[in-house]
């Protein structure tokens, strides 16, 4: 199948009105007649969930938490992008663009990019009138900061909070719907797969994570918002529960994945402190405003962080690049964090942290000032590590924290499998290959509130208006692959637990496919991947039934999709021969050590189809044409 | 009226009931506790006599009295249903639990204050308002010099059916005028309970009661009533401490202790 | 990996809503001082599964002190015994070698145990969903800086808005009463120009449905305010007091 991204034709900046007004319209009496199901309730779920019911579309809507507030959205703290340019410091939709754009190493897709910084500017309108309390400033209008990768104060905040500000937002209009009765939200209820009939999505087979009840449902269309599969690398800023089942298993159904490869190493998280850790914390990259991030000048320099006087310290991003200083993007601050480590100048118990130091804000603006500002972060710094961050420097390290790469989607954001949508972390789409900070719950809020509501009437007003049925065989026999998997897990009463296995595949990633990747690290990744698959269906222990709350075996299941997926990432990390953005492919890098793209040979989306678990999957390219930016070498000096 | 009645079935409708009672119950406690401090007067009883003869005829206040019968009962009652609800809300109690330290214990104990303050409450009616509407309390009557208002002397008098409370000057013109006052002795029925050490002790155990209970209570109630505001909340604490938790119950506790000690 | 705390762990079971709980012991050893609570109890339950008996079941996402996901009664208190923490963010070095550690469920009549430490706290969106919101359709708003808010109000109504949800005030309040989770969401939109033309119906229904829900009633004690880990106030419960007897009794 060639992959069409149903771009628009038109100058970019006419793509998205002239497209809105090609789309087919459902007429607003038919629309009562379309079921729609959402998987997942973060941002890009929840305002999708909202919107498609306030239009009139029959949603249901499904998580795996016990409330959809509870989604890793939540956990976003920074802020969300707007092209208000409300600061009067020459923003505009083309400059956020460029930004994303140049942010992304040119990967994403141009048309995509440049209708996300036209919604922006919708998106905080919307938020505010549900009630979102962002920060303000003392005339009564909203206050914005400054974030990595750009040189204007765009970013929206709620203290240390925004992502659960905006989704508490969307949530509160999903519970009005709910209400209304026009949402029906399935909680402690997991997708297992996929229902193709006829070449379309028509629904899915959820279980009942409390009874273990197996169950049908049907729609006229799905749609994934089930974030990222940062997972797979184990140690990282994800919940506990974020997993790559639903899109992994759409990818079985025919979904094409793209660039899943592309990963975010979060710069600026709280180190590891022993094996016993079950998850990284990450500390927002808005702390970069007025944090300096340095180490020791001296190899092994372990004298206390105040000992060491100015002129021994290295602001190395200061040094390195004077115009964007602690504020580069971060793929940039995270590499450079770990040459620092590699080089022997780490700090702390292990060598692998660099400081991210308070002590000049805190004489320029007065603790006061800094706390207000960073005030829970800093708590939760405190908590965490034992230590005052208002009298030591923190000690930061870089952690996995977001997937650029995702079920590859069109302009209208359709998978490959007609009907089936993905929104949000869950698709490839809008970050190329590294994210902006800020442009996550930006992306996710687009999606759900201005995007899909908009194009998922396009396919559906061509659809019959009569309802969908269980009873297809198609239905049947995804509840016996269910079922079948489910027995599986639970009969192979091994010795070790999913626990030890999604350690084991974290540690292949992290150290074949993470911050910085080479050819034979990766050859020799996907056999011990390979070997672990093996394993786990061998030697796999679930304990407990099927027909219960049984958290191991939810465990289990989720497991074994992200060994599989760690697998894909592998092979599209070894055949993307370039570096760009958080994939850095160590044989490919300038003499000053940045990312050396290959935009004659790589500039595309590789879409990944599923062909077999043990074929390789079948590489398909979408080209990247950019009519309007000029491609470059990232320059943040 | 329905929507009164909807709102006091209301969660914030049954509290906004409990704290309005409680208020009004609390002013009537200072109203009572100033008259009672005419037991202090060095008069063989007169002044709270005559103050007893007046609460229990004077139309205006009998109207209050019964009010507040009222309301103690529907303090009583919608108490109860709460402390019901609420024990349902909670079938199974935890193995461990712990107030938080910022927690009052009288918060967490006001039903049990209240059971007190219940028992006390139906005891003290019992010894004297019972007594002294129904029982046989000793009529006396009292020489009162009209010049300067001294008693001069008390006598008892035998009882006679219909007898009511009634004053009379003689002034022949020789000695000095003086006013015979004939009212029921509470007084001494007053003086003669509180000899009994079990009688003192309920009264303290009382008082201490009504101490926790209100203050916990008063301010409480404003809370309920949404009633809070930082330029207030200090006055109200000072106020629920001071007034309600120790002047008044010490008012109160002071008389069973003179007299037992005293008199 | 292995620490030097040795505990003893006494546990609520229960399989499931009809079933009925009691009290296990578990010795959890090797345990890190820099361990999360929930780091311990999986420690606990991957010795629970390698010895083939059924781990404790626990709710637990973010880990990071945000999702309100995480919710035991420890030794006594919602979350443990630190102040404006979760569970999630507890550390054993709060307790010592050798401690006795009580772990049970929140428990109230609203909150039914789905198993061992996982309990129902859908009531928590049903009151949501009966008022908790602004009734704006996407897209139908005007921008978003054409109605100011004094910043004392918006300040106050983030630090409402800051509830994770996670039930703590419930399990703490000796009524199991939700009134601080409630009043947290009245008070937020209360204090908002935007939440202002369905004031009084919101409170209205929202205190209707927390009533349905068989939560307790306030007694002022104040243990939710002391619980809970975002430190939302009392001062809402009064908010919310207000804003009923007006809407009931006034408009």
């Amino acid at each position: 199948m060639a992959l069409n991204s149903n771009t628009p034709s038109g100058p970019l900046s006419e793509k998205w009105d002239n497209h809105k007004f090609n789309l087919k319209l459902v007429n607003p009496a038919n629309k009562r007649k379309y079921d729609v199901i959402i998987v997942g309730t973060g941002l890009a779920g929840a305002s999708a969930a909202a919107s498609l019911a306030e239009l009139g579309y029959n949603v249901k809507t499904f998580c795996f938490q016990d409330s959809p507030r509870r989604a890793h959205s939540i956990a976003a703290q920074g802020g969300v992008n707007a092209a208000k340019n409300y600061r009067n410091d020459g923003d505009s939709v083309h400059r956020l663009f460029y930004d994303t754009i140049k942010g992304g190493d040119y990967r994403a897709r141009e048309a995509n990019v440049y209708r996300l910084a036209q919604v922006s500017v919708n998106i905080i309108d919307q938020c505010v009138a549900q009630g979102v309390p962002f920060a303000r400033e003392y005339g009564g209008l909203l206050d914005n900061r400054s974030f990595g990768g750009a040189q204007v104060s765009r970013t929206f905040y709620a203290k240390g909070q925004t992502g659960q500000q905006l989704l508490l937002g969307a949530y509160s209009a999903m519970n009005r719907q709910i209400g209304a009765g026009k949402i029906q939200s399935y909680t402690r209820h997991e997708m297992l797969d996929l229902v193709v009939v006829d070449g379309k999505a028509r629904g899915i087979i959820a279980r009942d994570m409390v009874t273990g009840k197996i169950e049908r449902h049907a729609a006229h269309a799905v749609v994934l918002c089930t974030g990222g599969y940062g997972n797979v690398f184990y140690l990282t800023t994800y919940a506990r529960g974020s997993n790559a089942t639903a899109i992994w298993r759409a990818h079985k159904k025919g979904a094409y994945f793209g660039n899943p490869c592309f990963t975010q190493i979060h710069p600026t998280c709280i180190p590891v402190s022993g094996d016993h850790q079950s998850k990284l914390t990450l500390m927002s990259e808005s702390l970069r405003n007025d944090g300096r991030i340095w180490v020791p000048m001296k190899k092994g320099d372990n004298r206390r962080p105040e000992d060491i006087p100015e002129n021994e310290r290295d602001y190395y991003l200061e040094r390195i690049y004077p115009s964007f200083g602690n504020l580069v993007p971060r793929d940039i601050a995270s590499r450079k964090a770990k040459e620092m480590c590699d080089e022997g100048r780490g700090v702390g118990a292990s060598g692998l942290a660099v400081y991210l130091d308070f002590s000049e804000a805190i004489n320029r603006l007065g603790q006061k000032a800094v706390e207000a500002r960073y005030g829970n972060l800093f708590d939760m710094y405190k908590q965490i590590t034992g230590e005052d961050p208002y009298k030591t420097p923190m000690r930061i390290y870089p952690a996995v924290h977001y997937t650029m790469g995702g079920l590859w989607v069109d302009y209208n954001l359709m998978t490959t499998v007609p009907g089936l949508y993905a929104c949000g972390e869950a698709n490839f789409s809008d970050h190329g290959a590294n994210r902006l900070g800020a442009s996550a719950l930006m992306q996710g809020l687009a999606d759900g509130y201005f995007v899909l509501p908009y194009t998922i009437g396009d396919y559906l007003a061509g659809e019959e208006r009569k309802p969908i049925t269980t009873d297809h065989p198609e239905f049947e026999a995804a509840e016996k692959n269910v079922k079948g998997m489910i027995e599986k897990l639970l009969s192979v009463k091994g010795t070790k637990t999913s626990h030890d296995f999604q350690r084991e595949l974290g540690l292949i990633m992290w150290n074949h496919c993470g911050m910085a990747r080479n050819e034979k690290g990766l050859i020799e990744g996907i056999e011990k991947i390979k070997a672990l698959r093996q394993d786990f269906w061998s030697n796999i222990m679930v304990p407990g039934s099927g027909e219960e709350l049984n958290q191991n075996l939810e465990k289990a299941s989720r497991v074994a999709d992200l060994i599989e997926l760690g697998e894909l990432m592998m092979h599209d990390a070894l055949h993307r021969r370039e570096s760009c953005g958080g994939h850095f492919r160590e044989e490919y890098q300038t003499p000053e050590g940045e990312a050396l793209r290959d935009d004659d040979n790589f500039a595309y989306v590789a879409a990944w189809e599923f062909m077999g678990v043990d074929s390789p999957a079948k590489l398909h390219k979408e080209e990247l044409n950019y009519e309007t930016v000029k491609r470059s070498q990232r320059s943040y000096k | 009226m329905g929507s009164v009645t909807r709102f006091l079935d209301s969660s914030i409708g049954r509290k906004v009931l409990m704290s309005l009672t409680g208020l009004f119950l609390c002013t009537f406690l200072i109203v009572h506790a100033s008259g009672n401090l005419q037991l202090f007067k060095n008069d063989m009883g007169l002044a709270f006599n005559q103050y007893s003869v007046f609460m229990t005829t004077f139309t205006p206040i009998k109207i209050v009295s019964y009010l507040l019968y009222a309301t103690i009962l529907l303090h009583v009652i919608s108490g109860v249903r709460l402390a019901l609800a609420n024990k349902a809300a909670r079938p199974v109690s935890y193995g461990a639990s712990k107030m938080p330290g910022s927690s009052s214990w009288a918060s967490s104990n006001m039903m049990v204050l209240g059971f007190i303050i219940l028992i006390f409450l139906v005891t003290h009616m019992a010894n004297f308002w019972y007594k002294y509407k129904f029982g046989d309390v000793e009529w006396v009557k009292y020489e009162v010099s009209v010049m300067d208002g001294s008693v001069i002397g008390k006598t008892t008098m035998p009882s006679a059916p219909h007898m009511q409370p009634h004053e009379y000057v003689v002034n022949d013109g020789v000695s000095a005028p003086i006013k015979y006052v004939i009212v029921k002795d509470l007084y001494s029925v007053v003086q003669l309970a509180f000899q009994e050490v079990w009688i003192v002790a309920l009264y303290l155990l009382g008082m201490l009661a009504i101490a926790y209970h209100l203050v916990h209570g008063f301010q409480s109630s404003f809370q309920t009533l949404g009633l809070r505001h930082p330029a207030i909340a200090g006055i109200i604490r000072n106020l629920g401490i001071w007034v309600f938790g120790i002047i008044i119950p010490i008012a109160f506790a002071s008389m069973p202790v003179y007299f037992f000690f005293f008199a | 990996m292995s620490g030097n705390m040795n505990l003893t762990l006494k546990v609520w079971r229960q399989k499931n809503t009809s079933a009925s709980g009691t009290f296990e012991t578990y010795q959890a050893s090797g345990i890190s001082p820099d361990m999360s609570f929930l780091e311990m109890m999986d420690v606990v339950n991957e010795d629970l599964i390698k010895q083939g008996k059924d781990p404790i079941a626990f709710d637990h996402d973010c880990r990071e002190g945000i999702c309100g996901m995480c919710s035991m009664y420890i030794n006594g208190r919602a979350h443990g015994p630190l102040k404006g923490v979760t569970t999630c963010q507890l550390h054993m070095r709060t307790f010592k070698d050798g401690d006795t550690i009580t772990i049970e469920p929140w428990r109230s009549s609203a909150f039914p145990v789905l198993k061992d430490l996982v309990v129902d706290r859908s009531a928590f969106d049903r009151i949501q969903q009966a008022g908790g919101f602004v009734s704006v359709n996407t897209g139908s708003v005007q921008d978003a800086n054409s109605i100011p808010v004094p910043k004392e109000n918006a300040d106050e109504a983030f630090l409402s808005a800051a509830c994770i949800g996670c039930g703590a005030c419930v399990a703490a309040c000796k009524n199991s009463s939700a009134m601080l989770f409630v009043s947290a969401k009245v008070s937020q939109y209360a204090l908002l120009p935007q939440g202002q033309v369905e004031r009084a119906k919101r409170v209205v229904n929202m205190v209707e449905q927390m009533d349905q829900e068989g939560f307790g009633n306030c007694t002022n004690t104040e243990a939710c305010e002391a619980e809970c880990p975002k430190q939302i106030s009392v001062s809402n419960i009064a908010r919310m007091n207000r804003e009923y007897i007006k809407a009931k009794l006034f408009s």
